[in-house]
């Protein structure tokens, strides 16, 4: 796609598509620079006060031991954007992976893919989450893995339908007859035309991962200290909780903020024709 | 459902049900397979976790042999399946009691506010499914659309911490935690539970408010419909006579999703409420590492998310009347 093609596309969103846009823009700039632009290094006690509200010098007040929340904040964005960012990649390249091989291999190969792949489904995400977190604990990278593998199955019955549908068509019969590979088939034939309904099933994918991990943070499974994601904010300041503290409100809301932007874009993005 | 039908008529559907129920069976026993291994991977096991760092690996040794830890997985994993299969899922490490008495203690109080969010979010997602298929299109569908897009996204512990600061911390009028007193009038009752409730509700709302949408506005899209339409069927009539019927095959299924997701969302709400329920209890069998118990609620929910969508799947069967010809 060309540039003027992008911005054709962005203008022809319905408003909501834009606000969505923005507020994805918004989140990716700051994972990138927010612990650059943070005013305060993120672990230095900066306030006396705890829980202290909006301030001049503190955009969104103090956290329970008196550390800037914003800074604190542009710290976290980056571990929620970064890991759900790579997780959804690495369950979408594994999911849509097995997926292929089952919509070109033989039968019998598609048969125990899609029966393991059925059991797995029928396990609840989040169920699924911390029964893997329990066996394996949850350092950095277990805990990018184990995220991914939740959504592995969810991706695979996508992507399944959709690669086996396409393996059918004329194009790919035609392939086949020509005598090309199963590799072939499968990553030039029928990968190329399921891109686009893939990239909306893992937009969707990207805001369960979010809400996965910043939940196991929230809960004390997931990022351990002294990292800290946006759950792991919320989680910190849960004793503001009766207070209603800013400190527990602002990555609170910053999480949804990235998730309804992502739900708001990919439905703009879609309409017409998912109905 | 006419009372008409005769007995054989229904042999079709009966024979549909009885293979869906034999394939939940086949699958929750993959499932259990699935969760014994996982939970069994882990470095060192159970002993080595009770005795700790000082153990020499006599002691070790003498309690694996104990605790039957040194037979085969498969022989283990054969009696735990028949443990849980007769209800006895084994002993909790950490609390040292039978885990189906801390279960049976914490499932009362799951049932109580899964129910309670059932009966509160059902009647508005219909509500709000209804009028936005009526309006497709129009400013009120769009409106809810963007509404409940942005509920399905939103963390359960942003709208927790909204609902306290609303109505704790500014109103007064509800409780932070969620505390039962014994024997509650049913105010009291009401009042503990409301604020749980109304932060599981909105998700269980937006999922499936979104959800009966699509499913009438599939109908909507029938000749049926244009037909009853001309023959001048008043739009309430339409929808509730005519549409709702044809939809329950997918508006039963969409309740089963929600109702399974709303397992899911309690796991936030009951630790952020300390509420002492199931889904609490699992994060605690997580934190501690007592596998027996962190198996036997895995079990409890894969086994209900199943039973969920069976019932769905019993209830679209029964209601299509195609698969009763026969």
């Amino acid at each position: 796609m060309t540039v003027s093609g992008i911005l054709r596309a962005t203008r022809a969103l319905p408003l909501s598509g834009k606000i969505g846009l923005a507020l994805v823009l918004f989140w990716i700039v700051i994972a990138i620079v927010g612990p650059f632009i943070a005013p305060y290094p993120p672990g230095s006690f900066a306030n006396e006060e705890v829980f202290a509200g909006a301030s001049s010098q503190f955009w969104l007040g103090s956290d329970f031991l008196g550390r800037d929340v914003l800074s604190r904040l542009l710290s976290g964005a980056r571990f929620t954007v970064g890991l759900s960012a790579l997780a959804v990649a690495i369950a979408a390249s594994i999911g849509t992976g097995i997926a292929l091989t089952a919509a070109v291999g033989p039968r019998w190969v598609d048969e125990l893919l899609s029966r393991s792949m059925d059991t797995l489904i029928s396990i609840p995400s989040k169920i699924f989450a911390l029964v893997l977190v329990a066996a394996f604990g949850s350092s950095l990278v277990l805990l990018t893995l184990i995220i991914a593998i939740t959504y592995v199955p969810g991706n695979f019955r996508i992507a399944r339908s959709l690669a086996v549908g396409l393996a059918q068509l004329d194009f790919v019969e035609v392939a086949r007859a020509r005598g090309e590979g199963r590799l072939y088939l499968a990553l030039s034939e029928v990968l190329p035309n399921m891109i686009r309904p893939l990239f909306a099933d893992i937009g969707l994918r990207f805001v369960f991962i979010v809400l996965l991990l910043s939940g196991l943070s929230f809960l004390g499974l997931g990022l351990q200290p002294p990292d800290a994601d946006l759950g792991s904010l919320v989680r910190e300041n849960t004793s503001g909780l009766a207070e209603g503290a800013l400190a527990i409100m602002a990555p609170a809301a910053a999480i949804a903020s990235l998730t309804v932007g992502v739900n708001l874009l990919i439905d703009a993005a879609t309409q017409g024709k998912v109905q | 459902m006419s009372g008409a039908a005769s007995a054989s008529a229904w042999r079709g559907p009966a024979k549909l049900v009885l293979k869906r129920t034999g394939l939940a069976l086949v699958t929750l026993v993959l499932v259990s397979a699935v969760i014994f291994t996982i939970s069994g991977l882990l470095p060192g096991d159970a002993a080595q976790e009770l005795l700790g760092q000082g153990a020499t690996p006599e002691q070790i040794a003498a309690l694996r042999q104990e605790m039957g830890l040194d037979r085969p997985a498969v022989v283990r994993y054969f009696e735990w399946l028949r443990g849980i299969a007769l209800g006895d899922p084994g002993q909790s490490l950490v609390a040292n009691k039978p885990v189906a008495e801390i279960i049976s203690e914490r499932l009362p109080n799951t049932l109580t506010l899964a129910g309670l969010t059932t009966l509160f979010s059902v009647p508005i997602a219909f509500l709000i499914g209804i009028a936005s298929a009526v309006s497709r299109g129009k400013g009120t569908d769009r409106a809810l659309n963007i509404a409940t897009l942005a509920m399905v996204a939103l963390p359960e512990f942003l709208v927790a911490t909204i609902a306290v600061l609303v109505f704790s911390v500014k109103l007064l009028w509800l409780p932070s935690i969620t505390i039962v007193p014994q024997d509650p009038t049913l105010w009291e009752f009401l009042r503990a539970y409301a604020m749980p409730v109304m932060v599981l509700g909105v998700g269980v709302i937006a999922q499936l408010g979104r959800m009966i949408r699509a499913a009438i506005i599939a109908e909507l899209d029938r000749p049926y419909v244009e037909m009853a339409r001309l023959k001048g069927v008043s739009q309430r009539r339409l929808i509730f006579r005519h549409v709702l019927p044809n939809a329950v095959g997918p508006i039963v299924n969409a309740m089963a999703l929600s109702l399974s997701y709303l397992f899911g969302g309690a796991i936030i709400v009951e630790t952020i409420f300390s509420y002492p329920g199931l889904a609490s209890l699992m994060v605690n069998a997580v934190t501690s590492r007592d596998m027996p118990l962190l198996q036997a609620c895995a079990m409890l929910f894969c086994a209900t998310y199943l039973l969920l969508v069976l019932i769905a799947d019993t209830v679209a069967i029964l209601a299509n009347p195609r698969l009763r010809q026969g």
